[in-house]
């Protein structure tokens, strides 16, 4: 085969490959750095207040972050499951920085509503980071469920909350508007994917490794303290 | 030999897409652009991993050996002889099954469908289709290369 043909086809290839890996680097949100890295407003940074979400870490933490989250969201799973326990002790617990969860179920998860819920019923006996905890590690179980809300009980019940109380805070359903506002206000903070973190005052997208979200703490540390 | 090439480029599509699956599942990218989200649907199913793998991560070695395949057998040393064709044949119709089953869990199992998963399913099918035609070709060249001896 001419030599000029086979030139063509790698220099072609080679040009499918560079695409192609440009869109994936592009889709990855900034996971590795500073890629994906977005500034805010500070009128866009003063609306994030009025939701307060659930805190985790000391009020005198010169950084807070706001993590965007769904517990239907794989990628959010995961970056609890991996990262989350290096956050709390490497982060919040040496009072380098204060975590704040802030609800954003995405429309295309039909169990998400209910699981924040399950997480807010949860926060009314103390124990929200619990159920948080239990709707990443076992999200694979009950996001495939036809009937979560049994699961929510279980995790409930392992958890140690009083299980009657949670249940009837579930069937009541008064969460639904606060978690419906705290997606909306992500929304306008121009949040499109979860998880995103809102480190001092920028926004970053991805599941990101501990290592990254301790390199933008430290750098936003850095700038507050300027 | 055109076919080779054919395969060559389906298969770096192919590993593009695989790579893009695996990548969102390992946690790497925000939400998948999916347009329905019955991608994740599917990606959380309990038929989205094997042996403690992502299917993703099949596709992605399934392709990469793919490619690795056709490239070798564009090489001089290799072109004119149909040991490469008959490993194409061979992995890709492997590949094809194994997509043929994952398709049939969409559809009547997971009752969900996962568009990259689709194309995917369009390009190994398309490099089973080449690949069987490639083989002939390559069967054909051979008994005439034999005849004229």
């Amino acid at each position: 085969m001419a030599r000029s043909v086979m030139k063509m086809f790698y220099l072609a290839l080679g040009a499918v490959a560079l695409i192609g890996g440009a869109a994936i680097w592009m889709a990855r949100g900034g996971s590795g750095g500073s890629e994906g890295v977005t500034s805010v407003s500070s009128a866009a940074l003063a609306s994030v207040g009025e939701y307060e979400g659930y805190v985790e870490g000391s009020d005198s933490a010169p950084v807070e972050v706001v993590e965007f989250a769904d517990f239907q969201c794989p990628a959010c799973a995961r970056f609890t499951i991996l990262s989350g326990s290096d956050i709390r002790t490497g982060l919040v617990e040496r009072g380098l920085a204060r975590w704040r969860f802030h609800d954003f179920p995405l429309p295309n998860h039909q169990h998400a509503i209910p699981a924040h819920h399950a997480a807010a019923c949860a926060d009314e006996q103390g124990q929200f980071w619990a159920m948080h905890d239990q709707l990443f590690f076992n999200q694979g179980r009950w996001a495939r469920d036809s009937r979560p809300t049994r699961r929510f009980r279980e995790y409930a019940q392992a958890i140690g909350l009083d299980v009657d109380r949670f249940e009837a805070c579930m069937e009541s359903d008064r969460y639904r508007a606060r978690i419906e506002a705290g997606k909306n206000e992500a929304v306008a903070l121009g949040i499109n994917s979860t998880p995103s973190f809102l480190i001092g005052d920028i926004v970053v997208a991805g599941a990101l490794p501990y290592d990254s979200i301790k390199t933008l703490v430290e750098k936003a540390a850095a700038r507050a303290a300027r | 030999m055109i076919h080779r090439m054919a395969i060559a480029t389906l298969s770096l599509v192919g590993l593009l897409v695989a790579t893009y699956l695996w990548l969102w599942k390992l946690g790497f990218l925000g939400v998948i652009v999916c347009g329905s989200g019955a991608c994740e649907t599917v990606q959380l199913s309990a038929y989205a991993e094997i042996l403690g793998q992502p299917v993703a991560f099949y596709g992605v070695v399934g392709y990469l050996v793919l490619l690795v395949v056709s490239l070798v057998g564009l090489q001089p040393r290799w072109v004119d002889r149909i040991g490469p064709s008959l490993a194409l044949l061979v992995l890709s119709g492997g590949g094809l099954a194994f997509t043929l089953y994952l398709t049939y869990l969409e559809a009547f199992v997971i009752r969900a469908w996962c568009r990259w998963c689709l194309v995917s399913a369009a390009i190994i099918l398309a490099i089973f289709v080449v690949a069987t035609i490639g083989y002939r070709a390559s069967t054909r060249n051979t008994s005439a290369t034999h005849a004229e001896r």
